[in-house]
This record gives C-alpha cells, structure tokens and sequence, in this order.
C-alpha cells in the first residue's frame, strides 16, 4: 500500500476541485479515474476498483462516496474531509445559484438552446464512463471466469434492468467463491 | 422555520441512508416525499429540479435545489448535509476498516474478487442511464461513439464530450 507519489492536502483539495469542475455535464466516476489514476498517480487501476466497488456498497451517492474513500485511503479523516470539499464546491455553488434563478423567473435558465447542448454533453458523457469501464477491464479483467462476472452484471442491469442490489447479492458471493476457487488452485 | 429544517434534515437523511447503488434508487421516494406528503413543490417543478441537477453530478445534488424550493438558501444547505454526510460517514467507516487491513489475505481476496464486479457495474450503469434518459437514436449514436473513441485512443475527454454537445445541436436542435 505505498502510494506512488503522495498527495499534499492542498493538492488533493485542487484535484477533486477540477474534477467537480470538469464533471459538470456528467462523466464524474471516469473523471475521477482520469485526475487521481493517470494524471496524478496517486493510486493504481487495481485501488480504484476495489475502492469503486465498495462505495457501491454503501448507501448514498456513489462517487461522493467514492471520493470520501479514496480521500480516506490518501490522507485519512482529513483527507475525506478535503476530498468531498473539493468534489462539492462548485457543483454545489452553481445548484444553488440555478435554483435561485429558476425560482425568480419559473423556468429553466438558458432554455432550449442549453438543455440540447446539455443532453449532447450527456449522451458523450455515459459514453466516457462506459469507456472508463471498458479501460479497466481490459486491463483487469482478463480471466474467463472475472470476465463471465461483469458481463452478467453488465447484461443483468444495463439490458434485464434487474436492481443493483439483488444483482450484488447474487454477483459477489459468485465473484467471492471464484476467486477462492482460483487461489486454492 | 426550525420545524421545516428539521423536516428537511430527516427526510433526506432517511434517503440518503436508502440510497442503496447511488441516489438514484430513492428519486421516487424523493418525489413522493417532496411533492405529495410535504408539498415543497408541485411534480413538474421536481422535473424541472431533476433536469437541472442532472447535468451537474452528482445527481443526488437535485435535494439541494427541493431543499431551496421549501425553505430558501438554509433549506438547500440543509438538504446538501442532510443527504450527503450520513453516506459519507459510513463510507469513512468502511474505508478506515479497508485500510487498517493492510495486506490482510480477506482484504487481498475481496479486493481481487471485486474487480470483475465494478468493471461490470461501471460499464452497467452507463447502459442503464443510457436508456433510463430519452435517448434519441442521435443521442445513442453519441454515447456508442464517445465510448469507441474514449476507449481506444488518447483524445482527451473534454474535446470528444464538446463534439458530441456540438453535434447533438447541429442534427438534433
């Protein structure tokens, strides 16, 4: 568990500052991804997923979640505090202020116009998460029986729609026994 | 004033802990409690809230805007730590027992075991939101395309997600 460069609190602070910034439009998990894994360094493909797939777990907003482990994993209760400060400032800045527009003048602020370029931005922002996903796994994922688990994930939520947490309850314990299965080989 | 704060803090704090996989799961709950039992605001106001929060993740964000519609800028606020500090919390917790295990073999079984299960779920939820939105063949045709190019070659995110914007005015409008 050493990190491979450390992270300074104020450049922790910066980090997930940009990312709530650059995530505006969507695409927050691969952004995520991007800032503290490529450009950073600060954790491995291999953290991150294991601190994805426990903030799943938990209930409550996922990347929030998701940035107050990691924050944790980087510079402990400090660090989560920095991590969710960072991550919140602006989107959170930028509600209120749209909240208090549309209130005043009882529509969305920007119109037509804004909502396409949002729903464009959108549409090429799941894509961004998926390739995120896509990024990992080939990396990751490369033995038939972990590869036959995200794709039932992948088949049972994104195509039968069935609910994450039947899914999880079915899919971990099977993830669990396979793993065991291949280390007791 | 203080009883409808004190609302506002319990009822979000209730759906935040139920927001198992991510705030999504409690928006009807959200809406129900909202719209029908405190009547901070009418239905087509709460969708107007979800298009605008939707665009600036994370999507849970949308309590911020119910909580200013009932009670101004501290309704808001409250709404803001009322969803999010309970998860947090617990989240914290999970993660300083995570880290305290070290290289504890249960912690290396789970950490390889849960690999497969989040690149499942990653790619899953962007399948889900795909088709939970009113995704046009055009707006389909984005996401299949920022996800190729995103995939396989060194772009950078922010030029591919302006073109995908760009496109979606110049066809779609």
């Amino acid at each position: 568990m050493t990190n491979r460069t450390s992270a300074s609190l104020p450049a922790l602070f910066r980090s997930f500052l940009l990312i709530g910034c650059t995530s505006i439009g969507g695409g927050l998990t691969a952004w995520i991804r991007r800032e503290l894994v490529e450009r950073r360094g600060w954790i491995d493909d291999q953290q991150f997923l294991a601190n994805y797939g426990l903030s799943q777990m938990v209930p409550g907003a996922t990347n929030v979640n998701l940035a107050v482990l990691i924050g944790t994993q980087l510079r402990g209760s400090v660090g989560a505090v920095v991590a969710f400060a960072g991550l919140m400032l602006v989107p959170l800045s930028i509600l209120l202020t749209l909240g208090g527009l549309y209130f005043a003048a009882h529509n969305v602020p920007g119109g037509r116009w804004v909502n396409t370029a949002l729903a464009g931005a959108g549409a090429a922002a799941i894509g961004f998460n998926v390739a995120t996903g896509i990024r990992l796994g080939r990396t990751n994922v490369r033995r038939l029986g972990p590869v036959l688990v995200a794709a039932a994930i992948i088949v049972g939520i994104g195509i039968l729609r069935i609910p994450l947490l039947e899914v999880l309850l079915v899919m971990l314990p099977a993830s669990l026994g396979l793993t065991l299965f291949e280390r007791g080989r | 004033m203080i009883p409808l704060l004190l609302q506002i803090a319990i009822t979000f704090a209730a759906l935040s802990l139920l927001a198992f996989g991510g705030g999504a799961a409690v928006l009807p709950d959200m809406q129900r409690q909202a719209v029908e039992v405190h009547h901070w605001l009418s239905a087509s106001e709460f969708l107007d809230m979800f298009a605008l929060s939707r665009a600036i993740p994370p999507g849970s964000l949308i309590v911020v805007l119910v909580g200013q519609k009932a009670a101004g800028i501290a309704g808001g606020l409250m709404a803001f730590f009322a969803m999010f500090v309970p998860s947090s919390l617990l989240a914290f917790g999970v993660a300083r027992l995570w880290h305290r295990a070290g290289r504890a073999v249960w912690r290396e079984v789970l950490e390889q075991a849960l690999a497969p299960v989040s690149v499942g779920l990653t790619i899953a939820s962007g399948i889900a939101l795909a088709r939970s939105t009113e995704h046009t063949w055009l707006t389909y045709a984005v996401t299949a395309g920022t996800t190729v190019l995103l995939s396989f070659t060194r772009l950078h995110p922010l030029a591919v997600m302006g073109a995908g914007a760009m496109l979606v005015i110049a066809l779609g409008g």
